[in-house]
């Protein structure tokens, strides 16, 4: 019987989060590898089909969000697709994007001084169902436009990304999930000189029907790792705080 | 029974120059085409031609014979151009005109020539036309095209030759009046068969064995109208043999007009007026394999004004329902006033549209989807299509010059992407100054202060020299560091010029990811 009640349990579970706009995915490929993240999700998949939102408090992290969602994009690109990148104050550098797996050729950009504008196009661009992911850098979105995006991408099941650049105030929005990028001093193995792969705090502020959380990602061999501690580096920051 | 009008440009050419630079009017000029290191004359004109300086002459031996010669630079393709563009014009005589090899015009005036009340006026009326325009042309009129052909060229006096008088007409005439090839021509002359009555009457046997068509001269063919052996043509003038012509056609305009019984003063009246235009353009447009890149709406007000409205497409496309969309953002900027009476729609720019296979499956098409490209015509129409780009490798080692716009939606990529060295994701539109401190030679640098903030250098890689491209652009190179602060940020900094100059400086110039 207690068996019967948990099934029960999942399935009215998994019906509210359909209503909520998390529509299971429609092919198995979509599905996103990032590790233990995975697990702060609804259905445990990183939501395709929906909004998230990217808070920059400055330059750096503006691009430490664009990186992280260029990992996320090669993995939506992989199987062919289109995006389209609306940036207003940054300059995206498309050879750049070639290292993490993406043909800068399948992404068209568009660039937007004007805030009303960047929202317009990018509501046009979340419409549009052959394209696979857009990406917008806006400064501020109220409750209703957010929501406005957030119906036009769980129409048409493109996965929408707002960076929100020097946001002035952190209103609630419709978007799924609130990320904040940070970067990490990187670490090359052994302590050979030189930089290592990027390595950015990832924090999951604000997920829907999931638990946010905070981790340590690096970018290498072409998918995301957890940094893990290394034991004797755990040791040192033991001795120090000591 | 048929007539014939043929014309004979015989300086078209040089006409065209003198027309457009009247001060070669009275003087001899020649047109030269460059072969082989020597100037050939391509057209001479005619006061050129009374000093004996002809077409095919080299350059330097007409200036040596002619030294007040004036010679004038060849343009390419130039006969074809407007011996089509005057055939066009030449419409208004008869509705089939056809380009008779490299200096002359065939129109078909069969059943014309009573509207300008006989041959006489009619033939009066063309001459005269190309003679205002400052052509010099010849033109006869007969029943066969050679007939016609031949006496333009050949005769002084009578260019009106009679029904049926074909054969009285062309026995004075000399031989290569009957448009044989060269070769022909000079063994007709060799046996003194100088004129077309030595030979016409001539048993056709004889003719054939002697002059027939045979494999060694058919491949030594050079213009399409030497084609055919003596006896085709005299055939062809006598009529015996039918002659076809290959007339030039105006292209029918990609054109919808729409009056409108009543003025029209609102914006869902203009919707209805353009919806009801589109449907029937594109309708067509699908006929025909054709879609839109450029079209413009036309709105005639009562008070005489036109107002205008223009789109364009990414992507020809014939598809009524997006083009109204693009239409429907331009509509409020249509001032209607007391109202318009006429509507029309015009595609000024038509291309072949590609029709894509259906797919079964709804898969992932790329930029090949006509979404993607409708999508972007929305765009464009309203934010411009400078601010869309897409970008594709170029071959620069130069920061700046290693990307470059696409031109089509299509463009596939003509190199591959460097990527064994580091690039910022994002990268500053012009790179800044900045005050650093760094050892020298050439380590990386210790500390930077950037927008009065100082960052500490913890982990650097480089120097990457880029070198300037001396065939582009003069100037120094730049040596790149890939550094990290003690925030963890990354940027890439570089430093122009060499370090033993006192002159170099320091720029960030992106930041990595």
């Amino acid at each position: 019987m207690p068996a019967l009640k948990a099934d029960i349990i999942t399935q009215l579970k998994k019906d509210i989060l359909a209503l909520q706009g998390f529509k299971p995915l429609v092919h198995a490929e979509q599905k996103i590898d990032l590790g233990t993240i995975n697990h702060s999700f609804p259905n445990a998949q990183f939501p395709v089909g929906t909004n998230h939102e990217f808070i920059c408090n400055n330059k750096e992290s503006l691009t430490a969000s664009s990186g992280f969602i260029a990992g996320i994009l090669s993995a939506l690109l992989e199987k062919g697709g289109a995006a389209i990148w609306i940036s207003s104050y940054q300059v995206v550098f498309p050879p750049a994007l070639v290292s993490f797996g993406i043909e800068p050729s399948q992404i068209i950009f568009i660039h937007l001084r004007n805030q009303k504008e960047v929202l317009w196009a990018m509501e046009e661009a979340l419409k549009c169902e052959g394209l696979t992911a857009v990406i917008g850098e806006v400064s501020c979105v109220d409750l209703t436009t957010s929501r406005r995006l957030q119906l036009a991408s769980e129409q048409s099941r493109v996965t929408g990304f707002i960076l929100r650049n020097q946001p002035r105030q952190l209103q609630t929005t419709a978007c799924v999930c609130r990320w904040q990028i940070n970067h990490l001093p990187s670490d090359t193995a052994d302590g050979l000189p030189g930089v290592g792969f990027p390595r950015w705090n990832v924090e999951l502020l604000k997920v829907r029907n999931g638990k946010p959380g905070a981790w340590q990602l690096e970018w290498s061999d072409g998918r995301f790792n957890e940094v893990i501690k290394k034991y004797s580096s755990a040791i040192e920051e033991h001795k120090q705080a000591v | 029974m048929k007539r014939f009008v043929a014309i004979w440009f015989p300086y078209l050419k040089t006409d065209w120059f003198s027309i457009r630079q009247p001060h070669l009017q009275k003087i001899p000029f020649v047109l030269v085409v460059p072969d082989h290191g020597r100037k050939l004359i391509s057209a001479a004109n005619g006061s050129a031609n009374a000093q004996s300086v002809y077409k095919g002459m080299v350059a330097a031996d007409a200036k040596a014979m002619l030294p007040s010669l004036e010679v004038i630079d060849d343009q390419p393709g130039l006969t074809e151009r407007l011996l089509k563009r005057i055939a066009e014009w030449c419409i208004r005589f008869a509705p089939s005109v056809a380009v008779d090899g490299e200096d002359g015009l065939i129109i078909d005036a069969t059943g014309c020539t009573h509207l300008w009340g006989g041959d006489e006026f009619y033939l009066k009326d063309i001459t005269e036309r190309f003679r205002k325009y400052g052509y010099t042309v010849r033109a006869a009129i007969a029943d066969t095209i050679g007939t016609a052909w031949a006496i333009a060229r050949f005769e002084k006096e009578n260019f009106i030759v009679k029904p049926r008088q074909q054969f009285t007409a062309l026995l004075s005439l000399p031989a290569a009046a009957l448009r044989p090839d060269d070769e022909t021509v000079e063994r007709l002359n060799k046996l003194g068969l100088r004129q077309v009555k030595d030979f016409i009457g001539m048993p056709r046997t004889a003719l054939r064995r002697r002059f027939g068509r045979n494999e060694f001269k058919i491949q030594n063919l050079k213009f399409k109208i030497s084609s055919a052996d003596i006896i085709t043509r005299i055939n062809q003038a006598l009529g015996v043999e039918e002659e076809f012509i290959q007339p030039v056609h105006l292209p029918a305009p990609y054109e919808e007009r729409l009056p409108c019984l009543e003025p029209i003063a609102t914006a869902t009246g203009i919707e209805i007026a353009l919806q009801r235009l589109l449907e029937t353009l594109c309708k067509r447009l699908k006929q025909e394999g054709k879609g839109i890149r450029t079209a413009i709406l036309k709105c005639y007000r009562i008070d005489g004004k036109i107002e205008r409205v223009e789109i364009g497409t990414i992507r020809a496309s014939h598809h009524a329902a997006h083009l109204f969309r693009l239409f429907e953002l331009k509509i409020p900027s249509i001032e209607p006033a007391l109202g318009i009476e006429l509507f029309i729609l015009e595609a000024k720019k038509v291309e072949v549209h590609s029709a894509l296979q259906e797919k079964i499956w709804n898969s992932n098409l790329g930029l090949t989807d006509t979404r993607i490209s409708e999508l972007l015509d929305r765009l464009s129409s309203k934010i411009g299509a400078n601010a869309i780009r897409r970008y594709l490798p170029a071959e620069h080692y130069w920061p700046e010059r290693s990307v470059k716009a696409a031109l089509s939606l299509d463009e596939a990529p003509a190199t591959t992407w460097k990527v064994d060295r580091p690039r910022p994701l994002q990268l500053l539109s012009r790179p800044e100054a900045i005050m650093v401190t760094a050892p020298v030679p050439d380590y990386p640098p210790m500390n930077f202060q950037y927008k009065g903030k100082l960052h500490t250098i913890k982990k650097a890689d480089g120097p990457e020299r880029i070198e300037q491209e001396w065939w582009i652009e003069q100037g120094q190179h730049r040596d790149y560091y890939y550094v990290e602060d003690e925030e963890g940020c990354r940027y890439w900094l570089f430093r122009l010029g060499h370090y033993n100059d006192a002159s170099y400086k320091w720029f960030i110039h992106g930041v990595f990811v």
